[in-house]
């Protein structure tokens, strides 16, 4: 596989600030790639540096196999979608897409045919002649796309597109940019803080703390086997034990909460008796009220403070009885955990294989 | 009698138009009509008042009179694009390339020499342009110029003053369109293929033509009408219309003939500024927005 995209040891600083410390990662031609962080992680820094508006302090950056080192944004091969799309409100739709195609120095007739299939391509045929401020959140969207793909670049960069638009269109846009994606071709380096928009649309999502990638990996694999305790706490829910591990036995180990509960949980590499470590354990991963028969589930009682309806996505937000520790709980709507109300204990349990377990963090 | 509402004085609105329409009718209309009713009297050979066109056709027939004024309606064009290509870059600086902690006090600082009288600014460059003065004395101090040279009094200089007199005018609609300009939209611009040229033709000029067009028409007027900037540093060579004006009403006591040429300069302005604003395209309801 080609790569389109190769980032070798990045660091940019900013006077004794260093927002993006030595990032070195690869996209291959036709991938989405995603950067994931919260905000102020250093991921705009980054991609501004492969769109040209920074040059990086050290590393190098390497487009189609071309170091870009000392290339200014308008020689590179890859155009950037802005957070604010930055759609030129003193042309209508039709100038806004030529603009690229006539620095191109492109003629008139091409230049027309262009504007017109790439309309088509992302649906907005026969647009040319509307004015930016006459469309829709989700139509200038599509414009500022259609305006950087009718370039060809070789990597599109998107700087947190469906940021400004709201929850319904944003859902909508993120099947449409992923849809559209595949039938370009197109590479695309997308960088966002919403871990949604990540793992629908990517096919590889790194995720990016404090100037660093704590992981780069596929949507399930981030989602399933989290390399830290960054990526668990922050790709999906998750709930939290500050425990110690009690005896290990292999890949098994018994981990005593503060509780005095005492779980068996499966541990990606082996640690010594006595290590803190950090628990992770998600709310579709523990089951209410188990069937006795289940004889490998960890068991505890959880003392139900709330219930939050929110469709299928509805949980439980609950207390462990000794500590107050808090603990959500995904409560699936199958009428069968109609029963629970607020202030109810009930037992609930979870497979040592689902847990995810860290030696804890030393600050 | 279910009609009275609709005849009900509405005391708010003639409160506040009535100062609006005094001001308009007793200072602009009232003294124009007038002017205009003088412009159109003369007095005969015999020294009978009768209406005439003659004030308007002497401005016709003697060279002197149309040459300054088609000299003073260039020199203003001339003057109000020079004050934009020098306070463009001052803008762009102000508003996009210092912090903005800095841009408050820049700001400041080219505001400042305005809270000076424009008749004490042009004494200032008279001190340093003449022949006695600060600049002759340190270049023939140096032996750099063998003797003074008399650095006012001549075209150049009196433009230069003009300049310096109404770059405010138009430095500050200039800043106030730069700053709603998105930073973003100057990037995406780059980032397209753009270069330094392509960017300022093609998106930061028609971001800007609102208030370069009504900075533009605030300087031109301002010089077009300006007395005392051509009269001191132009000297006598500075030929400005208003002077014209002014030596009918003062020197020749010829008000009649002076109104007519106060009208001409009215007609005048107000043609170059529709002239301009259709060449730009731009509405004036929007432009004085």
């Amino acid at each position: 596989m080609q790569i389109d995209l190769s980032v070798q040891d990045v660091v940019k600083t900013f006077k004794a600030f260093t927002a993006v410390d030595r990032v070195s990662f690869e996209v291959e031609t036709g991938k989405f790639f995603s950067i994931l962080g919260p905000s102020g992680c250093g991921k705009t820094t980054l991609l501004r540096m492969i769109s040209g508006f920074f040059e990086p302090s050290s590393g190098t950056i390497s487009i189609n196999g071309k170091n870009m080192a000392g290339t200014p944004p308008n020689k590179r091969p890859v155009n950037l979608i802005f957070q604010n799309l930055a759609l030129f409100p003193m042309m209508n739709v039709g100038q806004n897409i030529a603009f690229g195609l006539e620095r191109q120095r492109e003629s008139k007739a091409v230049i027309r045919e262009k504007t017109a299939s790439i309309l088509e391509r992302v649906g907005l045929p026969g647009f040319e002649n509307k004015k930016v401020d006459q469309l829709s959140g989700g139509q200038r969207q599509r414009v500022a796309i259609a305006r950087s793909l009718v370039l060809e670049p070789a990597v599109l960069l998107l700087d947190e597109p469906l940021g400004a638009l709201d929850l319904k269109l944003r859902e909508q846009m993120k099947i449409e940019l992923k849809t559209l994606q595949t039938e370009v071709g197109t590479t695309f380096v997308y960088i966002t803080h919403d871990q949604s928009e990540a793992l629908v649309m990517s096919d590889h999502v790194a995720v990016m703390n404090q100037g660093r990638f704590e992981q780069v990996d596929t949507p399930r694999n981030l989602y399933i086997n989290p390399g830290t305790p960054f990526v668990a706490k922050f790709v999906g829910e998750n709930n939290l034990w500050e425990a110690r591990l009690k005896t290990s036995n292999g890949d098994l180990a018994t981990i005593e909460t503060p509780e005095g509960h005492e779980f068996k949980a499966a541990v990606p590499r082996a640690m010594g008796p006595g290590t803190a470590v950090d628990l992770f354990i998600r709310p579709e991963a523990i089951v209410l009220e188990p069937e006795p028969s289940l004889t490998d589930l960890n068991r505890f009682d959880i003392h139900v403070a709330s219930v939050l309806f929110d469709g299928a996505n509805s949980r439980l937000l609950a207390k462990l009885p000794q500590t107050g520790h808090d603990i959500q709980v995904s409560l699936p709507q199958t009428r069968q955990f109609d029963h629970i109300r607020p202030g109810d204990t009930i037992t609930a349990g979870w497979d040592p294989s689902s847990a995810m377990v860290f030696p804890k963090e030393t600050p | 009698m279910n009609q009275g509402g609709r005849w009900k004085i509405r005391w708010g609105l003639v409160i506040f138009i009535t100062p609006v329409l005094l001001w308009l009718f007793l200072l602009i209309v009232l003294p124009q009509v007038d002017m205009f009713i003088m412009a159109i009297r003369a007095e005969n050979d015999l020294g009978d008042p009768g209406f005439t066109l003659s004030n308007f056709t002497l401005f016709f027939s003697e060279p002197i009179y149309w040459r300054t004024f088609a000299r003073t309606a260039l020199f203003s064009i001339l003057v109000t694009a020079l004050t934009f290509v020098i306070t463009m870059p001052v803008a762009f600086f102000i508003t996009k390339v210092v912090s903005t902690k800095f841009q408050g006090f820049l700001s400041l600082l080219i505001l400042m020499p305005f809270w000076v009288s424009e008749l004490v600014r042009v004494y200032g460059w008279m001190i340093l342009l003449r022949e006695s003065g600060v600049i002759n004395h340190f270049m023939v101090g140096l032996g750099l110029w063998d003797k003074p040279v008399e650095l006012l009094y001549n075209d150049a200089t009196m433009i230069m003053g003009l300049v310096y007199t109404s770059m405010l005018f138009m430095l500050v609609p200039l800043i106030s369109v730069l700053e709603s300009l998105d930073n973003s939209l100057i990037e995406a611009a780059y980032d397209l293929g753009g270069n330094v040229r392509t960017v300022f033709t093609r998106i930061i000029i028609p971001h800007c033509m609102p208030g370069i067009v009504s900075g533009s028409i605030v300087v031109f007027m301002l010089t077009l009408g300006n007395y005392l900037t051509p009269n001191l540093m132009g000297g006598k060579n500075s030929l400005w219309f208003t002077e014209q004006i002014y030596n009918q009403f003062i020197a020749s006591f010829n008000w009649n003939q002076g109104s007519a040429f106060g009208f001409l300069l009215l007609i005048l302005s107000s043609a170059i500024i529709w002239a301009g604003l259709k060449l730009t395209g731009q509405r004036l309801g929007k432009v004085v927005q």
